[in-house]
């Protein structure tokens, strides 16, 4: 299931496009993101105006959701985002965090084209999804800054 | 096609941070004082649902009944017809849904989806039957979009936050997720108490939010074997991510018709 090369870019273009979307403000949950056909989210994985294109790995702030902390990091190369790695999700059910590991690496493949058709809404579990992208933009933040 | 986009005069939206989550109106009307109003009566409901419901204010009637301190018939009249709704939801899913499933009195699974199906009753009334109300992620939609076009509603991905596993389409119609690992055990099994962790999510549609998402609750509660369950329940549909992440859904689930007939998009090309 698990796929490599390919995937990476995949995740990387899918993680961006989440956060084109998301200003670092707020608490607004994943379901109201959804990335727009048409923009270069490419271009946003590299460091930001003036990024020297930084290379490391980036803890993003814990985030309390309600259903627990969620707490994420990203590593850099030459400012480019080559991995996401879950530290903390809900629960310390092993169970939970392999369920979690392992799905972040398969976050945004070949749905990217289901998500960039034309949609009212999004259904599904939201909390932590919310606490996901909070703390991955904080990461980001600190990758960029 | 018909045309799906209306001018920003033609619609009405609001965002309102509640029930530890956020809910979000889309009306497609253009708006009149009638369902401006609707709309604050709307976003009230919420907020007091969220005071008699809520399992987290130790003074809501929900948790002064459950530690004893309130008779239901001391609480305002809604916690009586939410507590006898659980209860048909109960035997209909042969225990699966319970409002006692923990330590804790919590009809929760069923709190959501009603006070949003009341929330669109508002809006319709009032004139705005073509409207979306979205409990975080839990969706009632009302009439369509725009004329000739049915809503799309995106279906997350469990095993990806923020990735669509699919996308569903109708018209006055209501889609309900629930469970994941993502959120943690959050699901208890009524007959065990213990996590339910069957599936990683379960997404049922059908005509009454109320319902879908007391069945999706029940779902994930289930596992696959949900897909038999469901067939009994006229008009609702299921879609199943089992802990593989293998995605099944009902032979009525009303996937859109772009996603059935190609998964990929053009223009979605991954290399930029």
């Amino acid at each position: 299931m698990r796929r490599t090369a390919l995937t990476t870019t995949a995740t990387v273009t899918g993680i961006v496009a989440l956060l084109a979307l998301k200003p670092h403000h707020g608490a607004h949950p994943a379901v109201s993101a959804q990335p727009v056909p048409g923009t270069d989210p490419v271009s946003g994985a590299t460091a930001g105006p003036g990024g020297a294109g930084r290379t490391g790995t980036f803890t993003g702030d814990v985030i309390d959701t309600r259903y627990g902390p969620v707490q994420i990091a990203v590593t850099m190369s030459a400012g480019r985002l080559t991995a996401v790695e879950v530290l903390q999700v809900p629960s310390g059910n092993r169970r939970d965090r392999e369920i979690a590991s392992y799905a972040v690496p398969r976050l945004t493949d070949e749905a990217i084209g289901a998500q960039s058709a034309d949609i009212d809404a999004v259904s599904g579990a939201s909390y932590t999804s919310e606490g996901y992208t909070r703390s991955l933009q904080s990461a980001l933040d600190k990758a960029r800054a | 096609m018909p045309e799906r986009r209306l001018r920003e005069a033609e619609r009405l939206r609001h965002t309102e941070h509640v029930m530890g989550t956020v809910f979000s109106f889309d009306l497609r009307h253009e708006p009149t004082r009638a369902t401006r109003a609707a709309l604050g009566e709307a976003v009230a409901w919420l907020h007091h649902v969220d005071r008699v419901f809520s399992t987290y204010r130790p003074d809501s009637a929900i948790s002064r009944i459950g530690d004893g301190s309130m008779n239901v018939t001391d609480a305002p009249p809604e916690v009586e017809r939410v507590l006898r709704m659980c209860e048909r939801a109960e035997s209909a899913t042969r225990g699966c849904f319970s409002a006692r499933a923990g330590r804790r009195l919590d009809p929760s699974g069923l709190v959501k989806g009603w006070a949003v199906e009341q929330a669109y009753g508002l809006l319709r009334t009032a004139g705005a039957p073509n409207s979306l109300v979205n409990g975080g992620g839990d969706i009632r939609l009302g009439g369509e979009p725009a004329p000739g076009s049915p809503w799309r509603v995106g279906v997350t991905d469990p095993c990806g936050p923020g990735r669509l596993l699919t996308t569903v389409e109708g018209r006055d119609f209501a889609v309900a997720t629930s469970g994941g690992a993502e959120r943690g055990p959050h699901i208890l099994d009524p007959r065990t108490g213990r996590p339910a962790h069957r599936l990683l999510a379960a997404t049922v549609t059908g005509p009454d939010l109320t319902w879908a998402d007391s069945w999706a609750t029940a779902a994930v509660v289930q596992g696959t074997d949900a897909h038999t369950w469901i067939a009994t329940q006229p008009g609702y549909e299921l879609l199943t991510v089992d802990l593989d992440g293998q995605a099944r859904r009902s032979g009525g689930f009303p996937l859109a018709a772009a996603t059935r007939a190609a998964p990929r998009a053009p223009g979605a090309a991954l290399d930029g």
